[in-house]
């Protein structure tokens, strides 16, 4: 097929001839793979969806589901209230603020190139936490201005976690990062020791993360933000795989600093939009991405985070709210008791970004 | 800008630094177009600043970097990468990457959010593999490859870019010499077949002398010596650019001037400068 390739005049060995077949090979492999990853992680997804929607202490059949859902009505009432107003946004809201978590965290890590710089542990989710009880105990604002307080928190966070470390892309970011992650927890206690009325509930929701409180109003607020954050970061994205191969190499592709700044900013925010509305769940960002890594050959995948994201997050509402004795789990406590170990295991195998030596 | 440039990349009274360090002052050179130009000099003689500020990975405080007469840093940088590849001395190989994959991201700067990737991208990419040789490693991790294979792969990035001319920093470092000849034959027979203008900063002063058509001497910043190999590599540039007593011969293969370091040890004790070899095989 490409038998007209140009030979070489000279002396010099005489080089392959150019196999384009065996490009578009190889170039499919590794997305056929990936392909396989992100459907076997989106009916992972629709799975926990399902088992939240129609398991649990009040359990469904499908087709009841299906027609409380479409508002033909069983004649119910108890029923259709459970599954409508409690079962159905708690569900949607762990979907979507799940792939909040899990995409902002994979664009962390793959950024960062760093597996420890996940928005949870370098600070980002604690500071909008942080702004949301602010809001919430000093200011007294409720609903969608606690969820602005929660973006500009996260926003002003990471400005002064990257001016203190000094740069995008060195580990001093994680040192600082976890230094700034206790303080702002420390905040949040702060808060909660002074207010009038003291909430377990709530503080719990403030500090380590939890689904219980969402309604139709959370399910809202995600829909808008994915709406407008999605595309972005799909137009973003393309970006990263030039990114990860390092400063210099970026630019000499045409990939300013910037442009990484703008994916992270991005991620800020959807992270951000995640905690104003759950919380900010303990080590979901962090353990998302590795687990998609994992599962796509080590290669990077933020489509395949969201949906870990998501999915876990289904998953630890779940076994908290039902497996687990007769208390109410938050779901940041059970990921909170996977990523610990997880934590450990990566400073363990030494897989944690590449130190000055 | 100027139009008055004599080749395609040229610097102009180019100024660069870090921070409050000026380390290239005021420095003119022209590139000659396709031929290969190697940065010699001691170490931080701001030969691998002025690679980088050719490369707008540095914004220069004082001149210019002219590529076809206009500014580099004033050009949409997307622009630039059609034209000027760079191998940066540490580019990071993300995990799990696959040789086409690696290689194919060289073509970035000829997609956009509405062209992602066509039949011509797999062609560059099929092109790219056959001149560095490592088709055969198409579908191979690169993380599994060794030191050389890894090189090669890299060029081979640099080559997808599909650009004439090519920057490279220390492509030899952490190679053997047997690995080292070879990318540096790699590159020669590129710039001999497809005319690429290549420039790169190396090392090894004899390698160097051998590969390049042109050489350009720093120290301090500054150009000390510009020209052929043989114009360049004297006893005396060698001293005055590296503080290096020397002899230089004609080196027996190539004939282009070789450097023998003087030194103070010989090795054996007894030896003298000069002294012939103790044992002469026929």
């Amino acid at each position: 097929m490409t038998t007209t390739t140009d030979r070489p005049t000279t002396a010099l060995h005489a080089a392959a001839v150019p196999d384009v077949e065996r490009v578009r090979r190889a170039r499919r492999t590794p997305r056929r793979r990936h392909a396989l990853v992100v459907m076997v992680l989106a009916v992972a997804a629709l799975v926990a969806l399902l088992v939240n929607l129609l398991l649990g202490s009040y359990t469904f059949t499908a087709p009841d589901a299906v027609r409380i859902i479409v508002g033909s009505g069983i004649d119910r009432p108890t029923a259709e209230f459970i599954l409508m107003e409690q079962k159905l946004p708690r569900a949607l809201t762990a979907l979507l603020a799940g792939l909040c978590f899990g995409a902002s965290g994979a664009v962390f890590q793959t950024v960062l190139r760093n597996p420890l710089a996940s928005p949870d542990i370098v600070g980002i989710s604690t500071g909008a936490s942080a702004a949301a009880v602010v809001a919430l105990l000093v200011f007294g604002a409720r609903g969608d201005v606690v969820a602005l307080a929660a973006e500009v928190g996260a926003v002003g966070i990471a400005l002064v976690v990257r001016w203190v470390a000094g740069g995008i892309g060195s580990y001093r970011l994680v040192l600082v990062g976890v230094g700034i992650a206790s303080a702002m927890l420390s905040v949040i206690h702060y808060l909660f020791t002074r207010a009038a009325i003291w909430d377990a509930q709530l503080a719990l929701r403030w500090l380590t993360g939890s689904v219980a409180a969402a309604g139709w109003d959370e399910v809202r607020l995600l829909v808008v933000v994915l709406v407008v954050l999605l595309p972005l970061l799909w137009w973003s994205a393309s970006s990263l795989r030039i990114t990860e191969l390092g400063p210099d190499a970026a630019s000499g592709l045409g990939v300013t600093a910037r442009r990484a700044e703008l994916v992270m900013l991005v991620a800020v925010l959807l992270v951000a939009a995640g905690v104003a509305v759950v919380g900010p769940i303990a080590f979901l960002a962090f353990l998302s991405g590795p687990i998609a890594r994992a599962m796509n050959a080590g290669r990077t995948s933020v489509i395949g985070g969201a949906l870990v994201g998501a999915t876990l997050l289904l998953a630890a509402d779940y076994v908290g709210h039902y497996l687990i004795g007769d208390v109410n789990m938050p779901a940041g406590i059970i990921t909170g008791a996977v990523g610990a170990p997880f934590l450990l295991w990566l400073m363990a195998r030494g897989a944690t970004g590449r130190s000055p030596r | 800008m100027s139009t008055t440039a004599p080749t395609r990349l040229y610097a102009e009274g180019v100024s660069l630094g870090y921070d409050d360090r000026t380390v290239v002052d005021d420095l003119t050179v022209a590139i000659p177009d396709g031929k290969v130009t190697v940065i010699v000099g001691g170490n931080g003689c701001g030969k691998s600043t002025l690679l980088r500020g050719m490369a707008r990975l540095l914004r220069p405080r004082g001149g210019a970097v002219l590529l076809d007469g206009e500014a580099v840093h004033t050009m949409p940088t997307k622009q630039v990468a059609r034209r000027l590849g760079l191998l940066p001395q540490n580019p990071i190989a993300p995990e799990g990457v696959t040789v086409v994959d690696l290689v194919g991201r060289g073509r970035h700067p000829h997609q956009s959010a509405l062209r992602r990737w066509s039949r011509d991208d797999d062609r560059a990419v099929a092109e790219a593999l056959a001149l560095t040789d490592t088709t055969d490693l198409a579908e191979r991790v690169v993380d599994e490859l060794s030191g050389g294979q890894r090189q090669r792969v890299w060029i081979a990035m640099a080559l997808a870019q599909g650009t004439d001319l090519l920057l490279l920093d220390e492509p030899t470092t952490y190679l053997d010499v047997a690995h080292q000849v070879e990318m540096l034959d790699l590159l020669a027979e590129l710039n001999l077949r497809a005319g690429t203008t290549i420039v790169m900063v190396l090392h090894d002063l004899n390698l160097s002398a051998r590969y390049a058509d042109r050489l350009v001497a720093m120290k301090e910043g500054r150009v000390v010596a510009e020209g052929t190999p043989a114009e360049v590599v004297t006893e005396d540039t060698v001293r005055d650019v590296f503080g290096l007593e020397s002899r230089v011969i004609p080196d027996p293969v190539s004939h282009t001037p070789l450097v023998v370091p003087v030194g103070r040890h010989l090795g054996r004790p007894g030896a003298t400068i000069g002294d012939p070899p103790t044992k002469e095989r026929p």
